[in-house]
């Protein structure tokens, strides 16, 4: 079984300090949720885990599968198994999610065997036509420039289709709820849903507790100051819901 | 992409500043139909000297190691002793055929036109035959819209090309199938000039895609052109050149399209190959409503010279033209592109666009981007936009993330950014080649 095994991290950008010490272990098979507020560092801890050169780790480690993934360079920590489903897709011009999706499935091939031929068009085409229907997506997708134009929803929904394509063992969803309607809400937790199971662990990132009516999470943890500062079952998001964040804050200063 | 300036500091000036000239004589003109027109072109030509840099034309090209003096004109059948046209460059465009094809080799040619073209009056030809079975057509075209007087190079093309290539499309007649030609010039010390004629009558339609490539050789060559375009009132033209010059081959062109009242011109270039390049594209829109397009790319690496000049002139009125030229530069070469658009006086409702967009892959290259208005009526819409970038960090590490390493993860944008003007190539072959060229540059 995969374990990602984050360990004390520090992580600083330009000299600031952004993570002070976090410590988490996610299994396959589980659903984890990160909460808190607007910049305590949750988005810094996505970026992290995928080897953004802004993100300076200063102190810590993170171990998946047994290996540091800290010396890895991104495109290595995504063949190890990770993804990252960013809260802001960038945009390719010219280049097609279903060429840009080729490309991605490809590289593991030839990483694992480097005489591999890539996947054949038709398998590929099968495949991601599989994927999008899963997602609702019209098929005329594969062929439109990566994230160009996209609405808040189509890029989300891409990033989903990405995260059903390459089949990660843990994948960090970075406040995929952010910009979605209810609609593309429920269609894009659907997709989470569809692909959750005993192979896959899931890191949720997000402020609103309503992502976690379509996503249910075995934990949550709420994250402060570039902390973990409580962790607990389903139950501890409902109570964030209610009570809000302030009852933390004074336990901490207690 | 940010528009970044770059401190250049220019290598010291030699002393002796003029550029050393050809060695070719009254007797390389050939002798044929076109003799009067030759003469005086001949004229035109001894009476310039080689552009110097301090001719504003030619101020980013430099021609001091230009090596003028050791070129030769090819013999004819000289192609027999020279390595063969690659069988790649002579694939049909679509399908199994092509309307017509010719390839135009160092002294000599092969033509194919389809006999249900010719028999609508459709002429594609080279020079020589043209002489024989088209001399009058051939005399009326030739110069009227590339001048011998238009520089020392349009001269030399002018007054000893041996061969070029007559396209003449009669008035109303739709060609379907497109038209191909493929000027092949290998070999060192050879002086290739072409002279292309493509004429589309009032209401006339083609496709015409020509292809200029050497192998990378030692040694240098080069290659001189003439381009002159005629569309006619309601004619469509659209003409793609691409250039996959050999590393030792200079190539110098004079290019002029000339679009009538109605008439629609989509003009693709695309360039890959060549030591140094300098060419003159002018489109000159003269008739109320006449359109135009003009489609480039460029890819330059090692110590390659790429320089387009390009000019959209609005000469009446309701007249429409849109640039967009695409760069990218690897190793310590060099790209210029300097633009203007000019709209004469009472050019009204005129609606000129230019851009120009430039990535530099390495430190040491270099993109000059320098666009121009100069408006003279005063009820038109002209904007233009140029910037120079590097590769961006953000559209890479998104790449990377999705397990796709780093040099890939360049290619993929690189051939994004070209992507919009690949489409515009309508045939997949042709397509292909030009993205090999790409992904082989990125290495």
């Amino acid at each position: 079984m995969s374990q990602l095994e984050i360990r004390n991290l520090h992580v600083s950008i330009e000299d600031k300090e952004i993570l002070k010490g976090l410590t988490l272990t996610i299994n396959q098979g589980e659903i984890h949720a990160i909460m808190g507020p607007n910049g305590t560092g949750k988005s810094t801890l996505a970026y992290t885990l995928m080897g953004h050169p802004n993100y300076t780790v200063t102190a810590g480690e993170v171990i998946f599968k047994g290996q540091s993934l800290l010396e890895l360079e991104p495109d290595e920590r995504s063949r190890t198994g990770i993804f990252l489903a960013f809260q802001y897709p960038v945009a390719i011009p010219g280049v097609t999610v279903a060429n840009f999706l080729r490309s991605a499935i490809n590289s593991r091939r030839r990483a694992a065997n480097a005489e591999d031929k890539g996947m054949p068009i038709p398998e590929f085409r099968k495949m991601l036509k599989e994927k999008m229907d899963m997602l609702k997506m019209d098929h005329a997708f594969a062929g439109r420039y990566l994230n160009d134009g996209f609405s808040g929803g189509e890029k989300k929904r891409a990033e989903i289709l990405q995260m059903a394509t390459l089949k990660p063992e843990i994948a960090i969803l970075d406040e995929t709820d952010s910009g979605l309607d209810i609609d593309a809400l429920r269609i894009v937790s659907e997709g989470v849903n569809a692909l959750s199971g005993p192979e896959l662990g899931v890191l949720v990132i997000t402020h609103y507790q309503r992502l976690l009516n379509y996503i249910k999470p075995h934990h949550v943890h709420v994250m402060m100051g570039g902390r973990i500062v409580e962790s607990g079952g389903p139950e501890l998001a409902l109570h964030l819901e209610e009570h809000g964040y302030d009852w933390i804050r004074e336990k901490i200063e207690e | 992409m940010q528009e970044k300036p770059k401190v250049v500091v220019s290598r010291q000036r030699r002393t002796d500043s003029s550029a050393r000239d050809f060695t070719f004589t009254a007797a390389d003109v050939p002798a044929s139909a076109l003799a009067s027109f030759r003469t005086s072109a001949w004229s035109a030509f001894q009476t310039r000297s080689i552009p110097l840099t301090t001719d504003e034309a030619w101020r980013r090209t430099d021609l001091r190691l230009f090596p003028a003096p050791d070129f030769k004109l090819p013999k004819l059948g000289a192609h027999e002793d020279l390595p063969p046209v690659p069988d790649e460059l002579l694939k049909p465009l679509v399908g199994d055929q092509h309307g017509g094809q010719i390839t135009l080799l160092a002294g000599g040619s092969q033509i194919f036109l389809e006999d249900a073209l010719a028999k609508k009056g459709v002429v594609f030809t080279d020079f020589r035959t043209a002489e024989k079975n088209h001399a009058d057509l051939l005399a009326k075209l030739i110069g009227q819209i590339v001048k011998p007087e238009d520089g020392k190079f349009a001269a030399l093309v002018s007054a000893l090309s041996q061969n070029g290539i007559l396209l003449y499309v009669p008035k109303n007649v739709q060609v379907e199938a497109p038209l191909h030609s493929v000027l092949w010039g290998p070999g060192s010390d050879l002086a290739y000039f072409s002279h292309l004629i493509v004429y589309v009558d009032d209401g006339a339609s083609v496709t015409y895609v020509h292809e200029a490539a050497s192998p990378d050789e030692t040694g240098h060559a080069m290659h001189a052109g003439v381009v002159e375009i005629h569309v006619g009132e309601n004619a469509n033209l659209r003409f793609v050149e691409l250039q996959s010059w050999g590393r030792g081959v200079w190539n110098f062109s004079h290019e002029r399209a000339r679009v009538h009242r109605g008439g629609n011109l989509d003009w693709i270039f695309g360039a890959v190959g060549s030591r140094l390049t300098k060419n003159f594209s002018d489109l000159d829109l003269v008739g109320e409503g006449a359109q135009g397009r003009m489609s480039g790319f460029y890819f330059t690496d090692g110590s390659q010279h790429l320089d387009h000049d390009t000019q959209q002139n609005h000469l009446a009125p309701h007249t429409t033209s849109d640039l967009l030229f695409k760069g990218a530069l690897k190793g310590k070469s060099r790209s210029v592109w300097q633009g203007m658009i000019y709209v004469a006086p009472g050019a009204q409702k005129t609606d000129g666009y230019q851009a120009n967009r430039n990535i530099v892959l390495s430190e040491e290259a270099r993109a000059d981007s320098i666009p121009g208005l100069e408006i003279l009526a005063d009820d038109v819409r002209c904007t233009h936009g140029a910037t120079v970038g590097k590769l961006e960090q953000e559209p890479l590490f998104y790449l990377k993330s999705r397990g796709i390493p780093q040099a890939e993860a360049e290619r993929l944008v690189v051939e994004g950014f070209f992507d919009p003007i690949m489409q515009r190539i309508p045939f997949e072959g042709v397509r292909e080649r030009f993205q090999q060229a790409i992904t082989q540059k990125m290495g």
